[in-house]
């Protein structure tokens, strides 16, 4: 069953054609993974499903339901959380509070409830502070629950983002370059939260991601886009092998 | 240094973290009941003073310091709040009903004014809104039958339960007024900064995109933060109209919107206390000023107490942003580490290039 059908999408910036007649599926429960090089239309993708943009031509159906036309803030509530590629934190709250942010779309209590701080408030408040419990111990960032982001090293802002989009309690999970700029070690943790992710919490993920090592470790299928237009489709091993790909991000040998 | 060990989360729900933080703040509001015992009129009066710009400043503070929209135009929210009590006490409406109906009339006003305000970001807003703080002084003038023009109005004394409450004839009930409706706007605000509301604000604030992934309907939680914010505003303008006893156009002038804007910047953005240390520095800076000068001289220097709180405000945005509450929190913990204290503690790090491409 699929969980994400992207079907025939283009998007074009005046006369860029970011996206040109992308489809794949995403299957329940899948890791599924879009490469390519700088420029690829990756990110414009993301920015398509998680509705920043608008697209020009295509459908985007979750969980059978067509999303174009929901607005940005209707995505969460949906169940689909994103992360960013440039991390977009909230900087100036604690780890704890950008967690509870993430817990939004869940809160069914009123502003003026809210001021009063009636007791309904008060246990919704405990459900949110425990569901963000649950992130910090499966993501260890127990060190840093009280500590602000803007003091916080980048690895660790960069758990912090998709400890956010687990707080949503999303269905699906948009991780945007989630091992960029992070260390060998990090982007093993990394690997092994995708895995837990997957298997233990049933989540379905989709990925955009350079590192290949990363990519061939976690992902069930493999996605690669050159210039907004599909490459290969497949296995990690059957798109690293495709000649078109390699000839994407090596070019093709001058045998002259 | 003392550690904080949290067994519930309860912890980290409740307002005072520990029975030491509430002790403090139930001595601070003792001594502030106590106050009229302690100080003359004329200081009282001053006092009262603080006491409404505290909470004006509370207001803005909403919007400005954690929701991240700048309000030049403040002052506009508090002559809303101002007429509209003078007219509902004309009316015989009983103080207790008028006040928050004032605060309510500036709120609706507000959150119809963040409309248009919505599509507009930064120094665009900061614009829009000083436009509007400028024509409210000529939008006074013009509702002559309900604000008196230039002529301007005056209130008579109100009665709180019973008693009678007059600015001069009894300074010290008018004060425990104000320091009741302090009490409740400060406690007010607290909650909604520990609830879904005021993260949603601070979310707003640090990263609009992010926030819309998250799920939050910015134009709808930047209207809310416009209606709070000038609902508290125009409650601090209902105190202030009989503070004022008597007053016209003249007292919403533009200046005033840009003063209570500096003030929460000298208190220090985005904190609950730089509200008050904002309305202190405002309220007793003029005292101050006249104490110290006439020990030198008797003459008076005319913008005098304006220069100095000139000079305040350039060395606190040079010297300290997080403004006076951001020292006296550093001064605190310097403290509490003696003497780890490190000179870099608190260096702000670098931040990291956020992603301009979807702005």
């Amino acid at each position: 069953m699929s969980l994400l059908e992207v079907r025939n999408v283009s998007k074009s910036f005046g006369g860029v054609h970011a996206v040109k007649n992308v489809s794949f599926d995403v299957k329940e429960g899948e890791v599924f993974t879009i490469v390519g090089p700088n420029g690829a239309g990756k990110s414009t993708i993301f920015n398509l499903i998680s509705r920043f943009y608008d697209v020009t031509e295509g459908s985007i159906k979750f969980d059978g339901n067509e999303i174009t036309s929901l607005k940005p803030d209707e995505i969460a509530g949906i169940g689909i959380a994103r992360t960013f590629q440039n991390i977009e934190l909230f900087d100036h709250s604690t780890v704890l509070q950008n967690l509870l942010v993430g817990r939004h779309t869940k809160r069914k209590t009123s502003f003026i409830e809210n001021v009063l701080f009636t007791p309904r408030v008060r246990a919704e408040e405990r459900a949110h502070r425990r569901a963000a419990e649950d992130v910090i111990e499966f993501l260890d960032l127990h060190a840093y629950r009280n500590k602000m982001i803007a003091g916080l090293p980048y690895g660790v802002r960069k758990v912090v983002e998709i400890g956010r989009a687990l707080a949503c309690g999303p269905r699906m999970l948009l991780l945007d370059e989630p091992a960029s700029g992070l260390s060998v070690e990090e982007t093993q943790d990394v690997a092994y939260w995708i895995e837990d992710m997957q298997k233990d919490m049933g989540l379905t993920i989709l990925m955009v991601e350079h590192d290949m090592s990363l990519v061939t470790q976690v992902s069930d299928r493999v996605l690669a886009l050159n210039n907004g237009e599909m490459l290969s489709m497949g296995s990690p091993e059957e798109v690293q092998s495709d000649p078109k790909v390699i000839e994407a991000y090596l070019g093709v040998e001058d045998v002259t | 240094m003392r550690i904080h060990f949290k067994t519930k989360y309860d912890d980290d729900i409740n307002l005072f973290e520990d029975g030491r933080k509430l002790f403090w703040y139930v001595l601070l509001v003792v001594l502030a009941i106590l106050l009229p015992f302690i100080f003359d009129e004329y200081l009282l009066g001053e006092a009262v003073n603080v006491l409404i710009w505290a909470i004006a400043g509370m207001g803005l503070m909403i919007l400005a310091g954690h929701t991240g929209q700048a309000s030049l135009g403040h002052g506009a929210f508090l002559a809303c709040g101002a007429y509209m009590e003078v007219w509902l006490q004309n009316k015989g409406v009983p103080f207790v009903l008028s006040l928050p109906l004032a605060g309510l009339f500036a709120g609706i006003v507000g959150a119809i004014i963040a409309i248009p305000a919505l599509k507009m970001s930064g120094i665009y807003l900061a614009i829009a809104t000083l436009a509007m703080g400028v024509i409210a002084e000529d939008v006074i003038i013009l509702l002559e039958p309900y604000t008196g023009g230039i002529d301007g109005v005056y209130v008579e004394a109100f009665t709180l339960f019973g008693v009678e409450i007059d600015r001069y004839v009894s300074p010290d009930k008018f004060y425990w007024t104000c320091l009741g409706v302090v009490i409740i706007v400060t406690f007010g605000y607290a909650n909604l900064l520990r609830s879904s509301t005021g993260r949603a604000f601070m979310a707003i604030r640090d990263s609009e995109i992010s926030a819309r992934a998250m799920g939050i309907n910015v134009a709808r939680f930047k209207t809310i933060s416009f209606g709070l914010s000038c609902f508290v505003t125009g409650i601090a303008g209902g105190l202030l109209a009989h503070y004022m006893g008597a007053f016209n156009y003249e007292a919403f002038l533009i200046l005033i919107s840009i003063q209570l804007l500096l003030m929460i910047v000298v208190g220090g953005m985005g904190s609950i206390h730089g509200a008050f240390f904002g309305a202190a520095v405002v309220g007793f800076l003029p005292q101050l000023v006249t104490i110290v000068r006439e020990t030198v001289t008797t003459v008076a220097i005319p913008g005098l107490d304006m220069g100095i709180f000139a000079l305040i405000l350039i060395t606190i945005i040079v010297v300290e942003p997080t403004g006076l509450y951001g020292r006296w929190m550093k001064t605190r913990i310097w403290f509490e580490l003696f003497p780890l204290a490190r000179k870099d503690m608190f260096r702000r790090n670098k931040s990291y290039l956020k992603t301009e491409r979807m702005k």
